[in-house]
């Protein structure tokens, strides 16, 4: 954004320019242009609020969660012994498959209605549209996490709401969803974008999802700390890549 | 025209996407409170020149200012002195008219304790006052296409850019747009209306443009032009006698 | 579509000297060093295997270059450099997995293991195929440069993991050259004398193969642009 109010080019004569700046000066309201964190907000309320009202989203992600658990419970024919090293690979799987569904409708809904272009044409900084976006799917996909957390805790008896791995699975998610919302936001440009988005998002959020399954799994066991902490620092290496990259490519991707 | 006059100010704008030249060396000037209409068929380039105007796409050569801040450069200034109405609604579905526009309303920064009242002037302006609390996927094209205008004079913008306003409008709702628009230009607003309508273009117009080709290929005041001789001139202008 | 004859000349000159550098690079490895002492011949590949690794890693840093500056400038050349470097790197890397795979069989019997190092390598290989579907999917031609261009530059990130994961993970059993050795890798061996020199000129002639490739490619996308260009104005003129 401009540091300088002021218009900087004066393409008229000296004379038309003497007359013409105080002139539009005059005309022209001043009006700050929204905060960041204010236009962050609002985005994400709407999302909230659009979404409490339909449930259209969570209804089908929760829906498509109990279904996953379902198929790899009968798939992988979770015993006892089985349950404490695949578990955490079943929670990641199914979070990430569940987010996918999340995050292709979120922006593609916005497209189809012309919404984001609504969105666009006010005066906000275009990475505060992104963080909004962002912090609204991010919101879904840890609804789905904390289901998923009760809910394999119930079926698989194994204690899974442990303070570490809310925070592997907070991180986890974080990292997830922001490279989701950046790719999402050009999958929708794309041919057979419910295809794309997977085809983009996987490979690039692959590291994330391989540290977040080994932090998991290690801090299940009760492994010492060596074994989960590196995960940990990758993880917020990895959020850290992808919120710099999401803030910095954002206006470049909406902007035609 | 003095440089103070001109709210719009366009030029050699030029738009390619890819190998394809939608805009080719376009001069446009628009000055204070005017309304004008810019008549062209499909591909002519007229949305492209909107969505430029609107900040939404970059142009490949060329100047554009608004209200005296450059295009793209100073974007976030022009856009929060315009006000947009397409053939689509850009509004939610599954919110309110009055959650659609309190939403709109903070993205524009409108002052937290003047959000409200404003949004309560513009409904009833647009005779949507009762429905307010109703969920938008309710309402007909026409209500929709109301609120859309709600929407873009929210933040009482200085420039309103429409761009086929009309599409899917039954002749009841076209004739309260009509009656909408003609109240919205009044009051210094300057407006850029893109539409098919001829004769309707002409009606609410102060001057008429027709684009085609990528260029301003006629440019007059309304006064000057016969709205029944606007037909013949139109298929002249574009080159397209045989379709019209 | 001319080029200074200059610049022609450079390129020939490159691709030559890259031609006869090869020759020398697999002279070298295959016979001028002796076999090593536990591994025997299996290890010659490993100069092949390193060396298209470095080509693959300046290609990818090449194309985040390209990105950024397709988006500071928006010309077009730069999509055409990001694309020459992703492809090139592309095909180094799989040179890179396959020769790795080649060697992996009689040393660590077997073709392919979830070790870190190979995992994060797939992964890197990946990101850059699905940056070839996401420019193949999008239409509109500056939109798909712009695209290319930020994921260009995201699925860097794929390249970083691999150098990151050998922190993370000291346990892999791939063999660590560079940097500090944490275990006792199955396969490693000491980097002096011949081996060392071997390995220099490789690294040398594959970081060359690869400036080479990507001109060629850059050369070829030129010429395929000014045929769909000349094409269309015949179109136009009919």
């Amino acid at each position: 954004m401009s540091a300088n109010p002021e218009p900087t080019t004066h393409a008229v004569s000296a004379a038309e320019g003497a007359i013409a700046r105080p002139a539009r000066r005059a005309g022209r309201r001043h009006r700050p242009l929204t905060p960041f964190w204010r236009a962050v907000g609002a985005v994400a309320w709407k999302d909230l609020r659009a979404e409490m009202r339909s449930r259209e989203l969570i209804n089908s992600m929760v829906l498509f969660t109990f279904m996953t658990v379902m198929v790899f419970s009968l798939a992988l024919e979770l015993d006892k012994e089985a349950r404490q090293t695949t578990v955490a690979g079943v929670l990641w799987v199914t979070i990430v498959f569940a987010g996918l569904i999340g995050l292709g409708r979120s922006l593609a809904a916005e497209k189809d209605r012309g919404s984001l272009d609504a969105l666009l044409l006010t005066p906000i900084d275009r990475s505060a549209l992104f963080f909004g976006k962002m912090i609204g799917n991010l919101l879904f996909v840890l609804v789905i996490a904390l289901v998923l957390l009760a809910l394999l805790t119930v079926l698989f008896n194994v204690t899974l709401l442990k303070p570490l791995l809310i925070v592997v699975m907070v991180l986890g998610t974080v990292g997830f969803t922001t490279a989701g919302t950046l790719l999402s936001s050009m999958s929708v440009h794309a041919r057979a974008r419910e295809a794309m988005l997977p085809i983009i998002l996987m490979p690039v959020v692959l590291p994330v999802l391989i540290s977040a399954v080994r932090a998991s799994v290690a801090i299940l066991e009760g492994l010492p700390r060596d074994d989960w902490f590196p995960w940990i620092q990758l993880l917020v290496v990895a959020d850290a890549i992808f919120l710099a990259a999401g803030y910095g490519l954002f206006d470049y991707v909406v902007e035609e | 025209m003095s440089a103070a006059e001109r709210t719009i100010e366009v030029r050699a704008l030029t738009k390619t996407f890819g190998l394809n030249p939608v805009l080719r060396g376009l001069d446009l000037d628009v000055p204070r409170g005017e309304f004008l209409t810019l008549l062209g068929p499909n591909g002519s380039g007229k949305t492209t020149l909107l969505r430029i105007l609107g900040a939404l796409a970059r142009p490949t050569s060329g100047t554009v200012r608004i209200g005296g801040w450059e295009l793209p450069d100073e974007a976030e200034f022009v856009r929060a002195q315009l006000g947009v109405v397409s053939h689509l609604p850009l509004l939610y579905d599954t919110l309110t008219a009055e959650e659609n526009l309190l939403f709109f309303a903070r993205m524009y920064n409108l002052p937290r304790e003047a959000r409200r009242e404003r949004v309560d002037t513009v409904l009833r302006r647009v005779g949507l006052a009762r429905r307010a609390r109703d969920v938008v996927a309710t309402y007909s094209r026409g209500m929709q296409q109301r609120l859309a205008i709600a929407r873009a004079i929210l933040h009482d913008p200085a420039v309103l850019l429409l761009d086929e306003p009309y599409t899917g409008l039954d002749q009841d709702a076209a004739a309260l747009l009509d009656e909408l628009l003609r109240e919205v230009a009044i009051g210094g607003r300057t407006v850029i209306m893109t539409t098919h309508d001829l004769r309707r273009g002409h009606a609410l117009a102060d001057r008429i443009a027709i684009l085609s080709r990528g260029k301003i290929a006629f440019d007059a005041p309304c006064r000057d032009v016969n709205p029944d001789a606007l037909p013949a001139l139109y298929a002249d202008t574009t080159g397209a006698a045989t379709t019209r | 579509m001319t080029y200074s004859d200059s610049r022609t000349r450079l390129l020939r000159g490159l691709t030559i000297a890259a031609v006869v550098l090869f020759v020398i690079g697999l002279y070298l490895a295959l016979f001028w060093v002796g076999p090593e002492r536990q591994q025997g011949a299996a290890q010659r590949i490993f100069y092949v295997h390193l060396g298209s690794f470095l080509g693959s890693f300046i290609a990818f840093g090449a194309a985040v270059v390209a990105g950024i500056a397709y988006l500071r400038t928006r010309n077009p050349r730069w999509d055409t450099f990001g694309l020459a470097n992703v492809e090139v790197g592309l095909g180094m890397a799989a040179i890179t997995i396959v020769t790795g795979m080649t060697w992996a069989r009689p040393i660590w019997n077997t073709w392919w293991t979830w070790d870190p190092r190979l995992t994060s390598v797939a992964i890197m290989w990946l990101a850059y195929a699905a940056y070839l579907m996401l420019r193949s999917g999008i239409e509109d031609p500056e939109r798909r440069q712009r695209f290319a261009a930020v994921y260009g530059i995201i699925a860097f990130a794929s390249v970083l993991f691999t150098i990151i994961i050998i922190r993370v993970r000291p346990d892999t059993i791939h063999p660590v050259v560079a940097g500090p050795t944490q275990a006792d890798p199955t396969g490693s061996f000491e980097v002096a004398g011949r081996i060392r020199d071997t390995l220099f000129f490789n690294l040398f002639t594959f970081a060359v193969i690869t400036v080479v490739l990507v001109w060629h490619r850059i050369r070829l996308e030129n010429l395929i642009q000014h045929v769909m260009r000349r094409k269309l104005e015949v179109l136009s003129e009919l």
